[in-house]
């Protein structure tokens, strides 16, 4: 019998030849992402040291990434206060891959991590987000994890107590319509299999459309694995993966490529074939309330975000600013624009997308997580409706419950921008 | 002990600890948020009306969506006790971690008000007088349980580790 990929990498990190789902095993870490949140990581770490006379030191300062995005440039003095404790700890510990609130390296922990090359295939990566799935993109296992578990993980090296998951293989054929994109079909699928139908599981994704699909793509669809309650999603790394770590992540060295054994044994199959795929809408107040938008068209908006982990990279803001140059978004709605790096938004500049969206009206706010989770910018009045290219649309998630959050692709995003309705994209007058 | 509340499916870390708290992030300060924006729970919890020990009934995929811990800690707390039909993985991982008391009983039927016990593998309703079967916790992290939360059993690791090394 064979091993899926995340099989194949815990055997590996746990140091055995074999490895298969159920097993518990010790697994080695070969990165570990916090964000603010490493202030909470920082207090329980030293909390494990507490008694035990032995000096708090972290176990290999040269695996562990801290970037600072969730609330910055800080909201309050209490983040601000929060932040400070993480760059004294990261100083005095000698963390290299820190990206503070700056322009020459900030942004997004999941956007700055692919982007600096930090992951590669086969790495076993935790993280202090529930969307450390994101990585999975580039043929690593990536997962999130608790603050207590990562002072665990800063103490000892290796995530304890790892059930090695089961194995849903996905398998996407077809190609997308104009307008359709990674950000439709994955909704479609959470649609499909529920908000808890991949609980505990990890999703391999396979197909000619992924092999077609570009890292962005694959980044949107790992993402959003969690969202169907995926411990993680996975696209095995291929000649894609290494043009992009090669051609921008800046990675020199040889890259593996890992691919699951043939004879791998899956919990389940599924098959999607995206020919006929429409745009998609999640509605409120759970990612699995999917719907094809013509359900939804028409529906009043009063913000539209595009940004954030999801659809927050250069292809989503050039969908965004092609379809606003020369246009004004409708009167009674704001727009709000955050690149998901620093990195993306000098490209964008170049390109002339910023001016293209200012020029429409939109407000571009600095690269970092924004309005995504409700606690910095952006917020919702009471009965608003948001339209987002987001990841999340709970009950209170863009900082109030007396609103409502849809979900949707760049392209759904802008083309509603103009008219202030949820508006299909493949709308002649729009596009 | 009562069920102090019934929730519904897909209660996500955002309603269990709004995001807007989260650069609170000590144990002792996060009991005060927890479910902020359901001001009738927070206030009764506020004001310690809720014995320690209560439970809290919950559907599919409760504490589903973000990592944040206090989603835990602040549940912690007060000492509850959460039932579900089943829990979020990380949310699942972090109560282990830090020893919140979790209980997987997908079959319960409870209102508001009944009176539960735990009988070995069973949730008992005494006010319904049914007897419904719990779901054993993952086994990868009975150690963590055994030890009483994840801190002592790093600490004990790290110890051990720290013997082993030559000096
Ligand atoms: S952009 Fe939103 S979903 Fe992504 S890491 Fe930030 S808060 Fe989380």
């Amino acid at each position: 019998m064979g091993m899926t990929i995340v099989e194949k990498i815990l055997a590996r990190a746990s140091d055995q030849p074999f490895v298969k789902a159920g097993d518990v095993v010790e697994a080695k870490v070969d990165l570990a992402m916090s964000h603010e949140n490493a202030a909470l990581v920082i207090n329980q770490f030293h909390d494990v040291y507490k008694g035990t006379g032995i000096d708090a030191n972290v176990w290999d300062p040269s695996k562990i990434a801290i970037i600072l995005d969730h609330r910055v440039p800080a909201e309050s003095a209490k983040t601000a206060t929060n932040q400070k404790k993480v760059r004294e700890f990261v100083a005095k510990q000698g963390i290299k891959k820190f990206h503070d609130i700056r322009g020459d390296e900030g942004g997004i922990c999941h956007q700055i991590l692919p982007e600096n090359g930090y992951v590669r295939p086969g790495y076993l990566v935790v993280g202090t987000d529930s969307h450390t799935t994101t990585h999975g993109a580039l043929g690593a296992f990536a997962f999130g994890i608790g603050a207590t578990d990562m002072a665990a993980v800063w103490t000892l090296g290796s995530v304890l107590n790892v059930e090695v998951p089961a194995t849903i293989k996905v398998i996407i054929t077809g190609k997308f319509q104009p307008h359709v994109s990674p950000k439709d079909l994955i909704l479609h699928i959470i649609g499909r299999i529920s908000a808890e139908g991949a609980n505990f599981k990890v999703i391999e994704f396979h197909g000619e459309t992924i092999r077609h699909m570009n890292t962005s793509g694959r980044l949107v669809l790992c993402n959003m694995s969690v969202e169907a309650g995926a411990t993680s999603g996975i696209v095995p790394a291929d000649k894609e993966t290494v043009r992009y770590l090669m051609g921008h992540a800046g990675v020199t060295d040889e890259i593996e490529i890992m691919q699951p054994d043939a004879d791998a044994e899956y919990d389940q199959i599924v098959e999607v074939d995206i020919t006929r795929l429409t745009p998609q809408i999640a509605c409120p107040h759970t990612v699995d309330n999917v719907i094809p938008i013509y359900s939804t068209e028409g529906k009043k908006v009063h913000q539209i975000v595009v940004g954030s982990c999801t659809n927050g990279r250069i292809d989503d803001l050039e969908i965004a600013a092609k379809t606003l140059k020369g246009r004004r978004i409708a009167k009674d709605v704001r727009m709000l624009v955050f690149p998901a790096s620093w990195r993306i938004y000098k490209e964008a500049l170049k390109k002339g997308y910023i001016s293209s969206l200012i020029d429409a009206g939109a407000v571009v706010m600095n690269p970092g997580c924004g309005c995504c989770l409700g606690v910095h910018e952006g917020a919702l009045g009471d009965g608003e409706v948001a339209l987002s290219t987001t990841n999340r649309n709970f009950k209170g998630r863009m900082g109030n419950p007396g609103a409502e959050v849809y979900l949707c692709s760049p392209a759904v995003a802008a083309a509603s921008a103009i008219t202030g309705f949820i508006t299909d994209p493949r709308n002649g007058e729009i596009s | 002990m009562k069920v102090v509340i019934k929730l519904e499916d897909d209660v996500s870390t955002d309603a269990i600890y709004p995001g807007r708290f989260m650069a609170t992030v000590l144990p002792n300060e996060t009991p005060q948020f927890a479910f902020a924006d359901h001001s009738e729970f927070n206030s009764k919890l506020k004001r310690h009306e809720i014995p320690a020990g209560s439970f809290m009934i919950a559907g599919k995929n409760f504490g589903c969506g973000s990592s944040r811990e206090q989603a835990a800690s602040c549940l912690r707390g007060y000492e509850l006790v959460v039932i579900a039909k089943s829990f979020g993985r990380i949310f699942m991982q972090n109560a282990i971690n830090l020893g919140l008391r979790v209980i997987v009983c997908p079959t319960l039927e409870a209102a508001e008000g009944d009176e539960l016990e735990i009988e070995n593998e069973f949730v008992v309703n005494k006010t319904n007088h049914k007897y419904f079967p719990i779901e054993p916790l993952p086994k990868a992290r009975q150690a963590i349980m055994d030890a009483g939360g994840l801190i002592p059993y790093t600490r004990k690791k790290l110890i051990e580790k720290h013997a082993a090394r030559p000096h």
